[in-house]
């Protein structure tokens, strides 16, 4: 698919084969790839129930009445459950409790639970629910800021007494994050150029391959057993519990094969509807979305319309900057207020810009509820500030990327939250090694893998379709780069818990792993047993299943999995290590005077010396003793932003990619083919170079879609209008580019091994780079993605 | 809901005649969807999976018998020469494994107006052969497509082959939709040049409540070759020419604005891929004449 140049400078890792800085294999990868893979959609349980959902047709409406008679009479339907049946807490929420179980008299955006079947088979629960018979009255919808704020807007929320509802503007505003700083008019006044402009980001969907899917079995002791795709096992637990009317010790929960995840699995989904089944059935109950119905079981990317000016001396030095993001919440606030501290942190993007208002909020309308996605409110805002930056850059007359080099900030920059930089951010080293990159061959659809000069119509825009043979088509070469935040922020305690065991099976030093981590596909286990070997020196290691026996490890999102829930393995590692020593020590220090040193190593199953020398075999110091801890591990603190100045140390780390997209646009037919999309990133450290690249090149591909493809269509009266892989489409392997990546590896010294979170930056900077490219071959604004072939045929 | 399995052509009729609601289907691609939306629940399904015929085609003297189910796959790979427009449309339906599994006989039976063999067909020139226990009829395939996913079949009919003209010229066939493979049209073009006939025609997908040919675009550029004396000469068609035979091909349009795309988008890019085709078409014709007179 794509030529990767092999990461360089990779700094050495350790002395055990397998350890980080190897590109050992996934242990999920060959499975995966072979079809053996169990994914949470696999699993089965005798004598189980299938759950169904029924959901609202309306954006908004009240529901005037519920008829289950007839489906509750139906053969093979064991029950049917409304908000009537709950049997404690009604709503959940990530940081706001407004999301309903099932709907309690309103109905707030199409597709909302409504009532919940369990039946002997999933098609006699579809049917059954077919039979509730629901009489809605249709309310007025709210769909974009001017409805939801203005004068008689209906309110999504009346009452609210969450933790943002005093500071709010408007009741239908979720949040709202101001950061300014500086003279932005002193600034003004001093600006040889100023460029504003209007920007729109349409609603991505994550686009998981593995629907929403989980199997909730009652146990004896009156609790249930979860089985479960998602991201955060405790996360779940703390919502459901409640909901469920137990203790948590009574509700286990363990991760079962995800298919994928990029934020949209942070809400809960079916976890609760499946369990509150079981516990009613007193059976095991299945939930398996359908690709339909997934488009409504979960959140998607904010829509955003932002609006934004900058001024520059004549010299290409940014003055100041001003912005306003709107971002279009839905009717549940899920993650929403964090989103909008990200989108105005991050809104000036990688550039020092020392005079600055910005403002972003987050609305509640009746459109699908959006939360958490790959990027999280940084996608949005560099999709506008890297189109300003070309516009400025134009208006200067000036080379684009010299423009972004002249304000590109650097380690000890100041944020515009007052936070300093304090590791590297070679924002301009970036650039310039996109731009170094070697260009694609021009018409290569008349060279690559076409005898006697035919057209290979797959280098073309249209692909297969057959759109040109080269008629109307156009290159342009764009470029970008963004700066994304690693881990939680704004103060929130974000540790992770690890345990490890080290102990002898078999003749032969084994480390096992204990985490709650949710592996969706990131690479997670491959990367902790990597630490494992590199801290512990054994070649074997397990990895536990991961299950809420253990302690929290936080989010499989942020970014931040293989820095914290890393850093616990690593920390738990280390403390096992001691331990391991001291009963070296205690064993063995008479024998030899280097025990008493600190610096022993376990290196191949041994104690070593720092020089090398062997002290005694691993199996001998441990003999039948296993050590074991479980320990929690957090990355230094950070602060919440002011509300009204919007300062604070806000973010653990920062991350930094750029890009080069080099497109060929049928400029006739507004057909694009994206024929490269050339990254650098800085990694800090890459723990598994491979598994660093694939984060890079499946992030980039993703920016990808949301340039030239990916929207869900939400119509006026805010229903779903594509809801299925036939309307809303993601790139296929022929709409991919050549994706070299050139990673780059300076150390934070804040974080485990120096490493520096992967996933998410390459999602941001690739979008504006390839509307960027659009721009360069076509001479059109297109201020809105994604970029559709109407925008760009003027029809 | 009842699964008919046939053994032979004999009793898939018998059995359509005695069940007219059945549904027939055969690789599957489209009633499975269907079926797995909960968007029908029929009476009866008519699998044809075991009727071997089906699965075959002829190449006569003037036509292409083309089984029902013989699978895109294998016009790609064994009637491109026959068959060259329908074979480019076949490229672009779905996947490989959808092609692998879904057939003309399938899209004629759906009769959706995205359907990517149509364009190709009315292009070619087809007949659809319509069997019943009462006899067989042949349906020219302009006469076919009678609505929106509605088609000219009795309730007791099955289509047994398409019998689609052999190309006696160059054939072309363009798709706009909005990713670079595995997508359903926006809109589709096809285009075949009957030299023997000096005719030309046309096929609209996506671009009208069913596939339509663009008559007039067909008269007018069939009038100009013959003026100028095109065929003979084999010179280069003047660009207003194209032209006005890309706007009369919009003018057969009647699209309509929907999530996949503007119903002007619709039209201009039928405008587009009408003037392309045409020069493609006509690139290949001039070239095998001159091909021809050097030989």
């Amino acid at each position: 698919m794509s030529v990767t140049r092999t990461p360089t400078s990779l700094t050495q890792g350790s002395r055990t084969k397998g350890g980080i800085g190897e590109s050992t294999l996934r242990p999920d990868g060959t499975l995966k790839v072979t079809g053996e893979f169990a994914y949470a959609s696999d699993l089965w349980h005798e004598d189980m129930l299938w759950g169904f959902t029924l959901r609202s047709p309306y954006a908004h409406a009240r529901i005037v009445s519920v008829d289950i008679a007839e489906a509750l009479a139906t053969a093979g339907v064991e029950t049917v459950m409304t908000y009537a049946d709950l049997p404690a807490e009604t709503r959940y929420g990530l940081e706001i409790k407004d999301t309903p179980v099932l709907a309690d008299g309103v109905v707030r955006c199409h597709g909302e639970p409504v009532a919940l079947v369990a039946a002997d088979h999933p098609e006699t629960a579809r049917r059954a629910a077919a039979k509730i018979k629901v009489e809605y009255a249709e309310l007025p919808v709210v769909v974009d800021e001017e409805s939801a704020t203005g004068p008689g807007a209906p309110l999504l929320h009346p009452g609210r007494s969450d933790h943002h509802a005093g500071h709010v503007p408007h009741p239908n505003i979720v949040h709202r994050q101001p950061i300014v700083r500086g003279d932005v008019a002193a600034a003004k006044a001093r600006a040889d150029v100023v460029v504003s402009g209007d920007y729109e980001v349409g609603m991505q969907d994550q686009a998981f391959l593995g629907p929403e899917s989980g199997l909730a079995v009652p146990a004896e002791d009156g609790g249930v057993d979860l089985y479960i795709a998602t991201q955060w096992l405790h996360a779940d637990l703390g919502q459901l519990a409640p909901v469920l009317g137990l203790p948590e010790d009574k509700v286990r929960m363990t991760l079962s094969g995800v298919g994928g995840a990029f934020g949209g699995r942070e809400d809960l989904s079916m976890q609760a509807h499946a369990c509150l089944l079981a516990l009613r059935t007193g059976k095991p109950v299945k939930i398996v979305y359908n690709r339909f119905e997934s488009f409504f079981g979960h959140v998607h990317r904010h829509p955003a319309k932002l609006h934004y000016e900058h001024g520059a001396t004549k010299d290409g030095k940014l003055l100041y900057m001003t912005c306003r993001i709107v971002l279009d919440g839905g009717a549940y606030a899920s993650s929403s207020p964090a989103v909008v501290g990200n989108a105005a942190s991050l809104s000036v993007g990688p550039y020092v810009v020392d005079n600055v208002d910005i403002e972003a909020i987050a609305l509640y309308t009746n459109n699908p509820p959006c939360g958490a996605m790959r990027g999280f409110g940084a996608v949005q805002a560099c999709f506008a500030y890297e189109a300003q930056m070309d516009k400025l850059a134009a208006e200067l007359g000036m080379d684009p990327v010299e423009f972004r080099r002249r304000n590109a900030m650097a380690q000890g920059a100041v944020m515009p939250t007052g936070q300093v930089v304090d590791s590297p951010a070679p924002v301009a080293e970036l650039l310039r090694r996109v731009k170094a990159m070697p260009l694609p061959p021009e018409r290569q659809w008349l060279s690559a893998g076409s005898p006697g000069g035919s057209v290979d119509v797959r280098a073309l825009p249209g692909g297969l379709s057959n759109t040109t043979h080269g008629e109307g088509v156009v290159r342009g070469v764009g470029y970008a780069v963004g700066i994304k935040n690693v881990g939680f922020s704004e103060g929130f305690d974000d540790y992770s818990t690890a345990r490890v065991r080290l102990e002898v099976v078999a003749g032969q030093p084994v480390a096992v792993v204990h985490t709650a981590m949710a592996e969706v596909g990131q690479g997670g286990v491959t990367v902790h047993a990597q630490i494992a070997r590199t801290e512990l020196g054994v070649s074997q290691v397990s990895i536990q299943p991961a299950d809420t026996r253990v302690g929290s490890a936080g989010s499989t999102s942020a970014s931040r999995q293989t820095y914290v829930t890393g850093g616990a393995v690593k920390h738990a590692c280390e403390a096992v290590r001691a331990r391991a020593l001291e009963l070296g020590r205690a064993k063995f220090g008479t024998y030899h005077p280097a025990w008493a040193r600190a610096e022993l190593l376990l290196e191949g199953g041994k104690v070593v010396t720092d020089g090398g020398e062997v002290l005694a075999d691993l199996v001998d110091v441990l003999g039948d003793e296993a050590v074991d801890i479980e320990l929690e591990w957090r990355h230094r603190p950070t602060q919440a932003f002011d509300l009204v100045t919007g300062q604070g140390f806000g973010h653990v780390q920062y991350s930094f990619a750029a890009h080069r997209a080099v497109v060929e646009v049928d400029t006739e037919l507004g057909l694009v083919k994206v024929v490269e999309l050339a990254c650098a990133q800085d990694v800090g450290k890459a723990l598994n170079p491979q598994s660093v690249v694939g984060q890079i090149q499946g992030g980039t591909t993703q920016g990808l879609g949301l340039a030239v493809m990916e929207e869900i269509v939400v119509s006026e009266d805010g229903r779903v209008r594509n809801p299925s892989f036939t309307d809303y489409l993601i790139p296929t392997i022929l709409d991919t580019p050549t994706i070299p990546v050139d990673v780059l590896e300076l150390a934070d010294d804040h974080a485990p091994y120096g490493l520096r979170g992967v996933g998410e930056a390459p999602t941001l900077s690739s979008t504006p780079a390839v509307v960027s490219a659009i721009r360069a071959a076509t001479g059109l604004a297109l201020n809105r993605v994604p970029v559709r072939p109407e925008h760009l045929t003027g029809t | 809901m009842d699964f008919l399995r046939p053994a032979s052509w004999e009793e898939a009729l018998a059995a359509k005649a005695e069940h007219p609601t059945a549904v027939p289907i055969a690789g599957g691609t489209d009633v499975m969807v269907e079926i797995n939306f909960d968007h029908r629940r029929p009476e009866y399904l008519l699998d044809l999976n075991r009727i071997g015929e089906l699965y075959e085609w002829e190449v006569g003297e003037r036509d292409v018998r083309l089984g029902a189910a013989v699978p895109y796959t294998r016009i790609m790979d064994h009637l491109r020469a026959e068959l060259p427009g329908l074979a480019l449309a076949s490229h672009t339906v779905g996947s490989p494994q959808i092609r692998n599994r879904g057939s003309v006989g399938g899209n004629l039976g759906a009769a959706s107006p995205a359907g990517d063999a149509h364009p190709a067909l009315l292009a070619a020139g087809a007949d659809v052969e319509a069997v019943s226990v009462r006899g067989t009829r042949l349906i020219p395939v302009e006469e076919f497509y009678t609505g929106v996913k509605r088609n000219a079949l009795e309730p007791d009919e099955l289509i047994r082959a398409v019998r689609i003209r052999k190309a006696d010229g160059p054939q072309a066939f363009s798709k706009v939709g909005t990713r670079n493979a595995m997508v359903i049209a926006v809109c589709a073009f096809g285009l075949a040049l009957h030299p023997g006939t000096r005719t030309v025609r046309t096929g609209i997908g996506s671009a009208a409540p069913t596939p339509v040919r663009a008559r007039a675009a067909e008269d007018f550029l069939q009038a100009a070759l013959a003026e100028g004396g095109f065929w003979d000469s084999g010179r280069i068609i003047t660009p207003s020419v194209a032209r006005q035979f890309a706007e009369l091909a919009a003018g057969a349009c009647n699209p309509i604005d929907d999530v996949r795309g503007s119903a002007e988008y619709r039209r201009h890019a039928v405008a587009v891929m009408a003037r392309r085709t045409l020069g493609w078409t006509w690139d290949a014709y001039r070239g095998n004449e001159r091909s021809a007179s050097c030989a």
